[in-house]
């Protein structure tokens, strides 16, 4: 079976190490926060200038003055702190953050991510997606493994305009995780009951299976 | 204006000097922050050809979204544009040209503009539609683009506090691009929710020293709230 959104979302969360800061995207990324280990202490970064991001208010915390990158209402934690847009992406763009996790639309054998802009649809930005890929040097995209149309997402290049230039290591899809080395994909686990051939036929990129390639557990 | 105290009585001289076809900053990360009065000042004044420099361009009948309606700008600097129906059909109609900016090169665009920077080298967009045109250097084995500077004929920006030096401390996650803007402004407007007296902002508190600021306006702001969410 391929991977809930959760599910995802809780593999991502085995990533996660203590006193890590964290910026997780829009969508799956962000379900990631319901998943951080108990004994564990990160700091979710949200690129709006807000380090040490908490959960969504009670009504009675609500404060339009508050909000997370995607534009939602938000509180700081204990040991947050907040910033200019400036100083938010120096963080991101000097390498302080540790660990960037968002969506793409394709990636390819080379780490190529695209992310933002399909020709032909209207295009509403890339936002700080570029930021975050050019800056980050761990970085896990989070997709599914092909399209609604069955078209494979894990390609020998990119087809789409560019986000990123081999800016990517690793990709969380709902069929599997791989890692890019050497212009292959890597494919390292599995997802439960989904056969290494299916993922085989579902990545158009050059594909190489790990020796000891696992079955994810939840 | 006398010396240094940079207070403003009226949202017509807040703005006093703006013209058709100049390049103005604003403040704000999607409708948080957002200089509410000055765009509708804008808006009154009916300017047209403007340059607009923004990480957003408000809603509809919002924000920066309602300077679309009387078509007063020509050119969008931002580097997200979505949830605007009008902003989309004056795109895909040729009545606006859009130039999209990844969100941290457009906020160091600013700050560099303010701090007198022409220009600076980033990774970022290295490789992707925003590097076309531009000069690629390469630094200890990786690739970087040159970004120019920005810089405005207004900044408008909209703080918490100020006091009549133009000393500006902001709210939460209302700072965003606001202290950027404040920096690269010719003239820079600082609206406020209140006026303070001298002494009661701490001088390690400011986050706007009083020397980037023009001129300071205390305005009510209805703070519109695009994406409320609460805890279940």
């Amino acid at each position: 079976m391929a991977l809930t959104r959760e599910q995802m979302a809780q593999r991502v969360a085995r990533e996660l190490k203590d006193g890590y800061y964290v910026n997780l995207g829009i969508g799956i990324p962000t379900l990631v926060a319901n998943y951080v280990p108990a004994d564990m202490e990160v700091m979710l970064q949200s690129e709006n200038g807000l380090l040490g991001m908490g959960e969504f208010p009670t009504e009675a915390q609500l404060d339009a003055d508050m909000i997370n990158a995607g534009k939602q209402t938000v509180t700081a934690r204990i040991g947050a702190s907040i910033f200019n847009s400036a100083e938010s992406f120096a963080m991101i763009r000097g390498g302080h953050v540790d660990l960037t996790v968002l969506g793409a639309f394709e990636v390819d054998v080379e780490g190529n991510i695209a992310s933002w802009m399909i020709p032909g649809k209207l295009v509403k930005g890339m936002g700080g997606a570029m930021d975050l890929v050019a800056g980050a040097d761990n970085i896990i995209v989070t997709m599914t493994h092909a399209s609604k149309d069955g078209e494979s997402k894990l390609l020998p290049r990119c087809s789409l305009p560019l986000t990123g230039a081999g800016c990517i290591r690793k990709v969380l899809t709902d069929l599997a995780y791989l890692e890019i080395e050497n212009g292959a994909f890597i494919l390292r686990e599995t997802a439960p009951g989904v056969t290494v051939e299916e993922i085989i036929e579902k990545t158009a990129g050059k594909l190489i299976v790990a020796d000891d390639v696992k079955e994810m557990t939840f | 204006m006398a010396g240094l105290d940079k207070r403003v009585a009226t949202y017509e001289q807040a703005l006093e000097g703006l013209t058709d076809n100049m390049t103005v900053l604003a403040g704000g990360f999607g409708l948080c922050g957002i200089p509410e009065n000055l765009i509708a000042e804008i808006k009154r004044r009916g300017v047209k050809g403007l340059t607009v420099v923004s990480n957003n361009c408000g809603v509809d009948g919002f924000g920066l979204g309602v300077l679309l309606e009387d078509h007063q700008i020509r050119k969008m600097v931002a580097s997200y544009v979505g949830e605007n129906a009008e902003f989309e059909r004056q795109l895909l109609s040729g009545e606006l040209e859009v130039e999209l900016t990844p969100q941290g090169t457009l906020a160091e665009k600013m700050r560099a503009g303010g701090a007198g920077i022409p220009a600076f080298f980033t990774a970022t967009g290295y490789g992707t539609p925003v590097a076309e045109g531009k000069e690629v250097r390469e630094f200890n084995g990786r690739k970087y683009i040159l970004e120019e500077a920005i810089t405005g004929d207004f900044a408008i920006v909209k703080g918490w506090k100020a006091d009549h030096y133009g000393n500006v401390v902001y709210r939460n996650t209302a700072q965003n691009f606001n202290p950027l803007a404040a920096t690269a402004g010719k003239i820079t407007v600082v609206e406020v929710e209140e006026i303070v007296e001298p002494g009661v902002l701490l001088p390690t508190e400011i986050h706007t020293p009083g020397i980037y600021v023009d001129r300071v306006i205390v305005g009510t702001f209805e703070k519109r709230i695009e994406k409320r969410t609460v805890k279940a």
